[in-house]
């Protein structure tokens, strides 16, 4: 989702309402300039059109909202972004609440483009525009105060909602709001020193958790509205496949099921509610007309990824001459490493509630691509922007499955083709059998040593699916090198004189899509563990092997040094029990990771625990982020553990989480994330925990076994055989 | 139609027995609470208690509640153990989707009404039914454990 982002440019209007009592700021995120309102309306007031996506309301009463444009997923963005605009305001932290924004077509991410959330980078994206937001709407607050005082605003100061005087004189922003909606509006406000910072750096309390503890909460598909039908359907099983024949008379027997109609992606099933739908999609017996994917299996993707790692020759990196370091290295290693499909299985299905009203649509929808939705919806229903409406739920899991455009899409056309209101909802069968997947992928490297043992050449080639172009949004660049392919290789840290990485794009068939720290999730346990054969070829601690190799990279040595330090590396541990360690940059931070696991001679592996160390640039909340690191080591370990979709005879096997199982509780081990203070603008944490994870662990294995995982996920055969 | 009693109140359902109690729930009586996760009673997001135990909604058949007590989410906070467990979660933060949290929070409770003091091993059984893709496994550990302790303190 590395998009270039496009110039920002608002269609807002500037509403002024006269003896208004509260102020609005909207701002243009972007740009990073507002607009001011006077409004006694709550936030996003309907009825005037004045609809900003991203604002700040003060109200009165003191009562401050963020409205808040990036979807909360789990990831703390409401409360962390907020965090952001409420240090720059001064704002007393217990009079803030958070909205969401619905989507807005004048909306823009910083970095994305289109208003979205995604890749890890909500914190990097409105890092300075909603600082700015909040110094500007502070500094207006301040200019309504010296004018009531008649005092230079020089003289004033902010703190917890109120702007005091040199003699102890206060006004609450509540008292003052009225008056500052009608000052002008800060083209460049001044922004704190992180030693000013009063909120970021602490581990706030997280605004969300009260309506998730009690049942409250809303997600997508929690939408409720009268006359709604509930549309269950036989999914296409993989692109381009096609209902031949259906048993419709069957599904229309089922009690409560209305409709039955069959759409370019599936039949679905449209009933009065979900167990209706579902035994009417149940008993449609559709015989599926699988087009060119008939024969595909998983043999078959992986010959398929093989031969296009063999051929690969789009250039992402080359340094220096690979033929003459491999001929004079003294030892020389080579390895392919193979990673399979992944689903994501998010905890809520796929969902989206949809009505159609003649040119009119209203969405309710749990989605990472507002934006991008959104203009497809318009672009598909050929409707005006103001004839849309964006209600982003909450989400329960996104992991980038909740950036695909599907569900949004086919609950609009059912909703049009019926007449009615429709909550498309998948069964976690479809979910997982007809979805968008991380794509499989083959490497193959080769590398040389000298007489020390310190590489002099490394070549790697990759094969993947291009996510560029499953996207829908962005194009294969003229090198035919498909960035999230190569991201975690053709980027690696490590010094090495002479290099050659190249990408080989292969298709198999499977829709590919975004995951959990994109092609870092594979690509990281590629390179992560062949540097640890180079290691283990050198005769060299692996730590040690990786410290020496970094000495140009600050950051990532400093975090590969704090991780040891932590794990206590090279001390001895209880009997039978071994260290491994990896490195990840994923989205401007940088994480190492150090796993302890244990092997029993049935092959039977135990993680015991994994201590990482993260620099994330300034931490805003660091509870947030060790609790996202954490989180992206037990994404990581599920798939490191069992993660594999697999394909026969066309069609996906795995259908819920008997087959497709996920890490449970007791097999959750203890994690201790460590923050390594930093002073640079903040980078993304959703995905470096994932990224790390995977190699951590198979080092270890090795490290206790001497055997090497060179695919996923970990079979326990393999390492019996060890 | 079918009796449920849900949170000590009385509902009639027009529906199908075979019909899981899940379906009733979210759709008949709108208590959107207990969340659907994988239809085969294999993830926990439904959970609620029948009779004070623990069970999958989604493959609980109206037939087999019919007249029988029924606590969800939206409920359990009126009891003792409810309250202490779902300000334990509030004290650890311990969401983050927070989509399967009303089941984790619905096997606490039923946990903790049976074992006063679980240990690991008694929590890893209790909860193992139950995931979470977001990863919160430790902070529900830690919640149970505080709930446990501070059910101790105010005596039973």
């Amino acid at each position: 989702m590395a998009q270039p982002r496009k110039t920002g440019t608002t269609r807002r209007s500037l509403l002024r309402g006269s003896g208004a009592a509260a102020l609005m700021l909207s701002f243009n995120l972007p740009a990073g300039a507002a607009r001011v309102a006077g409004s006694k309306a709550k936030p996003r007031p309907q009825a005037t059109g004045f609809a900003p996506n991203s604002c700040l309301h003060i109200a009165p009463d003191n009562r401050i909202t963020i409205v808040c444009a990036s979807a909360e997923m789990g990831q703390g963005v409401h409360t962390s972004l907020s965090m952001l605009l409420a240090e720059e305001l001064d704002a007393d932290w217990n009079l803030v609440s958070v909205v969401q924004a619905p989507a807005d077509p004048g909306d823009d991410h910083p970095m994305l483009g289109p208003q979205a959330t995604g890749g890890s980078s909500s914190a990097r994206g409105f890092w300075e525009p909603l600082r700015k937001a909040g110094a500007a709407a502070r500094e207006m607050l301040v200019a309504a105060a010296a004018a009531q005082w008649q005092l230079s605003v020089e003289t004033l100061r902010t703190e917890r909602s109120q702007v005091i005087a040199p003699d102890g004189r206060k006004l609450s922003y509540g008292a003052l709001a009225a008056a500052a909606s009608r000052q002008p509006v800060p083209a460049n406000p001044g922004l704190k020193e992180s030693s000013q910072f009063r909120l970021l750096g602490k581990a706030i309390k997280r605004l969300d958790t009260a309506q998730k503890v009690n049942g409250e909460a809303l997600y997508g598909i929690d939408a409720q509205l009268v006359g709604l039908w509930v549309a269950v359907m036989a999914r296409a099983p993989l692109p381009g496949a096609k209902a031949k024949a259906f048993d419709e008379a069957a599904a229309k027997a089922v009690p409560g099921v209305h409709q039955v109609l069959s759409i370019p992606s599936g039949v679905a099933v449209l009933a009065e509610g979900y167990w209706a739908a579902q035994r009417g999609r149940d008993a449609l017996a559709v015989d599926w007309d699988l087009g060119e994917a008939a024969g595909l299996s998983s043999a078959g993707i992986s010959e398929q990824l093989h031969a296009a790692a063999a051929t690969a020759e789009a250039p992402a990196r080359e340094e220096g001459d690979v033929r003459e370091a491999a001929a004079a290295g003294t030892t020389t290693i080579a390895a392919t490493y193979e990673a399979p499909y992944l689903a994501h299985a998010c905890m809520e299905p796929m969902n989206c509630t949809a009505q159609v009203r003649g040119d009119e649509v209203e969405l309710w929808v749990g989605t990472q691509s507002q934006g991008p939705q959104q203009g497809n919806t318009l672009a598909t229903n050929k409707l005006a922007p103001t004839r849309l409406k964006v209600n982003t739920m909450l989400l329960g899991g996104g992991f980038g499955r909740r950036f695909a455009p599907d569900f949004t899409r086919d609950a609009t056309l059912l909703s049009r083709l019926s007449g009615r209101p429709v909550k498309l909802m998948y069964s976690r069968e479809d979910d997982m059998a007809a979805g968008y997947y991380r794509p499989a992928a083959v490497a193959r490297f080769e590398a040389a040593l000298d007489a020390q043992g310190l590489p002099t050449m490394i070549k790697a080639d990759v094969a993947a699916p291009s996510l560029m172009a499953a996207s829908g949004f962005m194009k294969l660049p003229p090198s035919g090198v498909d960035a999230f392919a190569m991201e975690g290789i053709a980027d690696h840290p490590y010094d090495i004189a002479n290099q050659r990485i190249r990408y080989g794009r292969a298709e198999p068939g499977l829709q590919a899509w975004f995951w959990r720290s994109g092609g870092h999730s594979q690509n990281v346990f590629f390179l992560e563990s062949f540097i640890d054969e180079l290691a283990a070829a050198a005769r060299q601690d692996p730590f040690e092997f990786r410290r020496v190799l970094l000495s140009r990279q600050p950051r990532c040595k400093a975090v590969l040094e704090l991780a040891a330090e932590r794990a206590h590396w090279g001390k001895p541990l209880p009997a039978g029990v071994a260290r491994g360690i990896a490195l990840a940059q994923c989205c401007g931070s940088h994480v190492a990771e150090v796993a302890e696991v244990s092997v029993a001679a049935d092959g039977a592996l135990k993680v015991h625990r994994i201590v990482a160390a993260v620099e994330c640039g300034l931490a805003i909340n660091p509870e947030i982020i060790r609790r996202q690191i954490e989180g992206g080591i037990a994404f990581g370990l599920s798939a490191a553990l069992y993660g594999r979709i697999t394909v026969a005879d066309g069609l996906v096997q795995q259908r819920n989480f008997d087959d497709y199982p996920v890490l449970r509780m007791h097999q959750m081990p203890r994690v201790d994330v460590h923050i390594l203070p930093h002073r640079e603008a903040p980078g993304g944490v959703g995905g470096a925990g994932t990224a790390a994870l995977a190699p951590a662990v198979a080092n270890a294995i090795f490290a206790a076994t001497g055997k090497r995982i060179r695919s996923l996920p970990i079979e326990p055969e393999l390492i019996r055989a060890a | 139609m079918i009796k449920l009693v849900v949170n000590g109140k009385n509902h009639s359902v027009n529906a199908d027995p075979s019909m899981p109690v899940l379906w009733a729930l979210r759709e008949n009586l709108q208590l959107t609470g207990t969340k659907f996760g994988c239809g085969k009673g294999l993830c926990g997001a439904c959970t609620v208690h029948l009779e004070g135990q623990a069970v999958q909604a989604c493959a609980t058949p109206l037939a087999a509640a019919a007249g029988k007590p029924i606590t969800t989410i939206e409920g359990i906070g009126a009891s003792r153990i409810g309250k202490t467990v779902q300000n334990a979660w509030t004290l650890f933060d311990v969401p983050q989707c927070g989509y399967c949290q009303s089941g984790q929070i619905m096997s606490a409770c039923a946990l903790l009404a049976s074992n006063k003091r679980p240990n690991d091993a008694d929590i890893d059984a209790a909860m193992r039914g139950n995931l979470c893709r977001c990863g919160t496994y430790n902070q529900i550990r830690a919640a149970i454990k505080e709930a446990a302790a501070n059910l101790h303190v105010r005596g039973v």
